[in-house]
């Protein structure tokens, strides 16, 4: 039979498209498709009505064009007409342009639910399959409100027909993905799990896939399918190729409905019940048997199909992790691909392995592949083949392998293929530093990075050797040995030049003994490099300069010279130019003993989680770190290491990055040093080359107002948190922080004026009483009342915010102003004497009931016993989340007024939310997570009345004021609401994502929570829900 | 399964099925993304590919690749021979699919694709049951038009055709539909197989090993 019989004929449609092919240029195609545009559309506004024929025909061509990439506005109203005509052809095209164009225009969406609902009745299978094809195409959650009712009844009605059925699952499968709110197959669960036993294989394939996303909805309602699929899936691997006739493709008998129910398994735990879990078992190991018949057909279809059913038995197994005889076949069936000369195959085999590296009875099975793995590093022509065994080699990783494999990827490196260079480069300093038990090694490592792949390594990759080399040591005088050689270089990259400013700065001391690497040639390397660095790593240098200055006097007068230079201090960058001057200054003024205490070098920093880490799982997505997230598994099957290691390790994991919160503790040894570091005689300053946190109460200015190391450079979010700055500027000295904290003090104050540069300069804190006597009586901080709103409202008020009045009665005012960073926070309690009276054994304290003990860590400067009259004390709280909490820590007063004791306990307004951390993404990695997170119990709906007017900003400000990112144009529906963060606790981080849909004619709200944990669900949904 | 694009060697969209919500500018870069990524591949390459959190399955048959985009845990190989039966579907349909096939008659490669995979999911895997609702689908039409053809213009056949040899046509009106069809395609099918058209469609067979 000649194709070309086939089809309905339009001619015209035809001609249209040889037209379109035969256009020499884009010009001309364009062209042509205007004119046939504006033809439509008169026929289309014609007064002659159109016939069914060449209304179809015009549709169509409207639809070619769209298809070619055009925009349409018109011809939906004619596509609709179609939908009722009772010619099939006409039906038929009214559908596919409907499908194809309609989600975009939704005014027609009545006109078209009501030819659907007619279709759908019409008891015509042809036309009941073309109105569910609709509407799995479409799937918008209009045509679910209207279907996902009729649907399931379609489904299960006993004298549907198979193919109608088929369809309707589908149909379903695709509501329940749009809209599984309206999906609700309540009383239709079991006679749809019973279709997994239908005589017609296409029903139970179409039926699979339902009951699959079904089941991971809600897995408890759909329990029973387990022991149906098992029995069927038994009987299709136990049948003659012959038995399931045009089921079975190229000698395989059903592969699509054994995958989808292999799949269907993998949403349960292994089978409880002895005789259906042996039956499995049983099954599996005839699939793995199977794949060592030989091959009942040379067609590549076959052997496609065949292991496509084996890759998912083997997904299954691992998923099971619990058969380690299984487990181990697994791996063996899985290393015999590896070598297999289809690519797919050796693809494939990679992939898979990296989920079985990290169960416990399979990792070693796993860890004897590595030859062949890095073989395949080195052989395989095809780069996403090569990219998979990178992934493997990294998910394989343990201490015992972690020298080969890094030194393996380490030379891939140098022939790497661009696209891949920078995932490399994070895996390998992940791997170098979770693996180091020798720090030269890993100082070797990185700086090989920097020099195979400087371009590819981050920001983050070079500030995390710093913190390691700061933090250890025994391999502070390694390092900065190694850096010095590496510069030798004559071209070297200024991620280099980064790390050796700052490792010199810090530590050239160590390496100045020697004549080869004296202070002058260090500083002379160093400069070398200066003009050829862009303006970050220049303004490193010039603080790398003046560490020199305190390091070694004798090189003093060069580098005055240097900065003295006009190319330093009139350069045109102004952080430069400040630097320079500065630092001029500086070293001119201050003495050696302040220098001492000014430049000290840095304190360790916190152990923290690395934030190499991090930035891979941004890279990747969740799901991709299996070795990560099951570190503590292999850890117990691989050979144990060190306790030095393993603590680092689990301190690094159980501290997420943070910055604000660093308390920079003083260094608490000395390094063995080749030359003695200069100290100052008093101890007492501690100034590191960083901008300080905010650590008593603020911070006024600092040797510089950017950064001056960017290893720790994350300026608080608020420095005039108080409008300080402002008092600062006309003031010209810091404000006090209670007694007892740590001051700040104005240590040049009286050399202000000698400062070209208008900055007040030269701050550190200091722990010694006596400074403060240096002090003039400073002013209170200004108390705005006025911008303060009452504390009328209930506690709930903070939830989205961070300043107010916490609590008033006629003596005493509470007032709070509080900033959270990742898992931190400090809060600034005011208390004002609203009398003129003092008040007198003044104490507040902070108690954490019961299990919020463990959950958060709020720790209260001791304040003033004291307040004056009128006047006001404040207090500073740092607060530490160490895991997700419900309960609020209470803030218990007490003081004496006018002879009576008084006693007030207030709640803090401390609610998880404030740990969070916007996150932005698009709309496609929104809808991944939000899929990701589609377990029940990690998902929280709550519908509720509002309480306040439904003002679109304000609820934008409070979702942003809640802590999420408000993510535009990723709800289809603009006027719903959408959120992503990510909640930090010391132990964990909790991705959270929230979508908010008003209904303004109700008057009401709905609002979802999906998180990771199901505790934070519940708790976020609580707060945010009162807020509205 | 997310997406479906038929892209011929030059990069030009030949079909494209989109099984999630995405706006079009999202479609559009998408399919920039997929053409530019498979159209680099060198032949004998892994059909597989990473693409942000998608896996991506790619075939070429003939000047037209096939590639679809899925989720992270669906089965590659078996998303490969998904692509396959498709090719097979197409095959059966139009006897010998070519690219030309699929470019003037788009609404049936549509139809096909529907009736063999809804919503992501494969809906039919035997090949006859699908081939005998499609073909149901077109008898319908077919009966339509002969009557459409017979009501409206019996009297411009008879004058038109005149004379006994076309009386029988009339007889056959079956036939009579058949042969207006190929003067149709004629067109587009003489101009493939002859020429390279502006966008370098060659009419050249898909292979196809049954």
């Amino acid at each position: 039979m000649p194709a070309v019989s086939k089809g309905d004929g339009m001619r015209g449609l035809a001609v249209f498209i040889s037209d379109i092919r035969n256009c020499k240029s884009k010009e001309a195609e364009i062209k042509r498709i205007n004119k046939e545009l504006a033809n439509i559309r008169s026929k289309f506004k014609g007064d002659k009505a159109l016939d069914g024929y060449s209304k179809k025909k015009y549709v169509c061509k409207l639809l070619f064009i769209f298809l070619l990439g055009h925009d349409i506005d018109f011809g939906h109203m004619e596509a609709v007409n179609l939908l009722s005509s009772n010619k099939y052809t006409e039906k038929q095209i009214g559908y596919l342009f409907i499908s194809v164009l309609v989600n975009s225009n939704s005014d027609l969406i009545s006109l078209i639910n009501n030819a659907l609902k007619n279709d759908l009745s019409s008891r015509n299978p042809t036309f009941m399959n073309l109105a569910l094809h609709c509407i799995a195409n479409v799937g918008s959650r209009e045509m679910a409100e209207a279907f996902a009712a009729e649907v399931p009844r379609i489904l299960v009605a006993g004298d549907t027909m198979d193919s109608v059925k088929q369809s309707a699952a589908l149909c379903l499968l695709r509501l329940n993905r749009t809209s599984p709110d309206l999906v609700l197959m309540g009383e239709w669960t079991a006679r749809v799990v019973h279709l997994l036993n239908d005589q017609h294989l296409g029903v139970v394939t179409a039926a699979t896939s339902l009951i699959t996303t079904l089941a991971q909805k809600s897995p408890e309602d759909f329990k029973t399918s387990v022991s149906l699929a098992v029995a069927r899936l038994s009987r299709i691997v136990s049948s003659a190729s012959t038995d399931l006739q045009d089921y079975t493709y190229y000698f395989v008998a059903a592969p699509w409905l054994s995958v989808k129910l292999l799949r269907l398994l993998q949403c349960y735990p292994p089978p409880e019940d002895g005789a259906i879990r042996g039956r499995l078992t049983e099954c599996l190991e005839t699939i793995l048997n199977k794949a060592q018949e030989p091959p009942k057909s040379k067609k590549v279809q076959h052997s496609n199909a065949k292991n496509a059913v084996l890759f998912e038995a083997i997904s299954l197994i691992i998923h099971h992790d619990s058969e380690p005889t299984l487990l181990v076949r697994a791996c063996n069936q899985l290393g015999q691909f590896l070598q297999h000369r289809e690519t797919n195959l050796r693809y494939l085999a990679l992939e898979s392995m990296c989920t079985l590296a990290s169960s416990e009875f399979s990792h070693e099975a796993v860890k004897t592949h590595i030859e062949t793995v890095i073989n395949a590093l080195k052989s395989e022509r095809d780069v996403s083949v090569r990219q998979r065994a990178v992934d493997l080699l990294y998910a394989m990783c343990d201490r015992s392998n972690a020298k080969q494999i890094v030194a393996e990827m380490l030379s891939y490196l140098e022939t790497a293929d661009y696209s891949i260079r920078e995932e490399i480069v994070l895996k390998v300093a992940i791997l170098a530093e979770k693996y180091a038990v020798d720090y030269t090694w890993y100082v070797d490592t990185i700086l090989n990075l920097i020099r195979f792949a400087g371009d590819y390594v981050s920001d983050e990759v070079w500030y995390r050797v710093i913190q390691i080399v700061i933090n250890r040591d025994e391999v502070q005088g390694y390092a900065a040995k190694t850096v010095f050689e590496a510069l030798q270089a004559p071209a070297c990259h200024e991620n280099l030049v980064k790390v050796g400013g700052y490792i010199l700065g810090e530590f050239g001391n160590l390496i100045a003994g020697d004549s080869r690497s004296s202070p002058l040639i260090q500083f002379d390397l160093l400069h070398s490099k200066f003009h050829l660095c862009s303006v970050p790593t220049r303004a490193l240098l010039l603080s790398a300069y003046i560490k020199f200055i305190n390091l070694f006097p004798e090189v003093k007068g060069t580098i005055q010279e240097v900065l003295r230079s006009d190319s330093q201090l009139r350069n045109a960058d102004v952080e430069l130019q400040q630097r320079a001057v500065e630092y001029l200054r500086l070293s001119c003024i201050a003495s050696t003993d302040i220098l001492a205490t000014v430049l000290e070098e840095m304190p360790p920093f916190p152990e923290r989680e690395s934030s190499i880490l991090a930035k891979l799982k941004r890279k990747k997505g969740p799901g991709n770190l299996h070795p990560d997230l099951d570190e503590n598994r292999k850890e117990r099957s691989a050979n144990g290491g060190t306790a030095d290691h393993s603590s680092t390790t689990s301190n690094a994991k159980s501290s997420p990055l943070s910055f604000v919160g660093d308390l920079l503790a003083p260094a608490s040894t000395a390094p063995p040093t080749n030359r003695p570091r200069p100290v100052s005689s008093s101890y007492l300053l501690q100034a590191p080359l960083t901008p300080m946190p905010p650590q008593a109460s603020a911070v006024p200015v600092l040797l510089s107002t950017g950064p001056l190391f960017q290893v720790a450079a994350s300026p608080t979010p608020s420095t005039d948190l108080l409008g300080l700055g402002s008092t600062i500027t006309t003031q010209n000295s810091a404000p006090p922080a209670s007694k007892g904290t740590s001051l700040l003090v104005d240590v040049f104050s009286e050399n202000i004026a000698a400062f070209p540069v208008e900055t007040p300069v030269a701050v550190g804190p200091v722990a010694d009483e006596n400074f403060s006597s240096f002090l003039p009586n400073t002013p209170q901080v200004a108390y705005a009342n006025a911008t303060l709103p009452t504390a009328e409202e209930p506690e709930d008020k903070f939830v989205c915010k961070n300043n107010g009045v916490l609590y008033e009665n006629q003596l005493l005012q509470i007032g709070l102003k509080s900033e959270f960073r990742q898992n931190l926070g400090r809060m600034y309690v005011f208390f004002g004497n609203k009398t003129s009276t003092q008040f007198m054994n003044f104490a507040a304290s902070v108690v954490c009931q019961d299990t919020l003990q463990a959950q958060l860590n709020v720790h209260a400067k001791p304040a003033d016993p004291t307040v004056d009259g009128g006047a006001q004390l404040q207090q500073i709280l740092n607060i530490e989340c160490v895991s997700d909490f419900v309960d609020a820590p209470v803030l218990n007063i007490q003081f004496r007024y006018g002879g009576t004791l008084q006693s007030i306990a207030v709640k803090l307004p401390i609610t998880l939310n404030k740990f969070f951390q916007p996150t932005e993404m698009t709309s496609q990695d929104f809808f991944q997570r939000w899929k990701q997170l589609g377990a029940p119990q990690q998902e929280v709906q709550k519908i509720f009345k509002a309480k306040h007017s439904m003002d679109t900003e304000v609820t934008k400000a409070k979702i942003m004021g809640f802590g999420a990112a408000l993510l535009d144009g990723v709800d289809p529906n603009p006027s719903n609401f959408v959120g992503a963060g990510v909640i930090h606790t010391k132990t964990t981080q909790v991705g959270c994502l929230l979508r908010l849909e008003p209904n303004t004619q109700a008057q009401m709200y709905r609002l979802t929570l999906r998180t990771s944990r199901d505790t934070v669900s519940q708790r976020l949904c609580d707060l945010l829900s009162e807020q509205f | 399964m997310r997406f479906l694009l038929l892209f011929s060697r030059q990069g030009k969209l030949r079909l494209q099925k989109w099984f999630t919500p995405i706006p079009e500018r999202e479609k559009k870069k998408i399919t920039r993304d997929m053409t530019t990524m498979v159209l680099a591949r060198k032949p004998r390459s892994c059909n597989f590919l990473h693409w942000k959190d998608l896996k991506i399955v790619y075939k070429r048959y003939a000047s037209l690749y096939f590639c679809c985009g899925l989720d992270a845990e669906e089965n590659e190989l078996l998303a490969l021979e998904m692509l396959h039966r498709y090719v097979e579907l197409l095959d059966k349909y139009f006897g010998n699919v070519c690219e030309l096939d699929i470019i003037f008659n788009f609404e049936k490669a549509y139809f096909i694709l529907d009736e063999f995979l809804l919503g992501g999911e494969v809906q039919e895997t035997s090949k006859l049951v699908v081939a005998r609702s499609v073909e149901a689908s077109d008898m319908l039409q077919e009966t339509e038009r002969l009557m459409e053809i017979i009501l409206l213009f019996p009297l411009f056949f008879s004058c038109y055709h005149g004379g006994i040899h076309e009386q029988a046509c009339i007889l056959t009106l079956g036939e009579m539909d058949l042969h207006t069809h190929q003067k149709d395609s004629g067109q587009y099918r003489s101009g493939g197989l002859t020429t390279v058209q502006n966008d370098g469609v060659v009419s050249c067979r898909m292979r196809v090993c049954f």
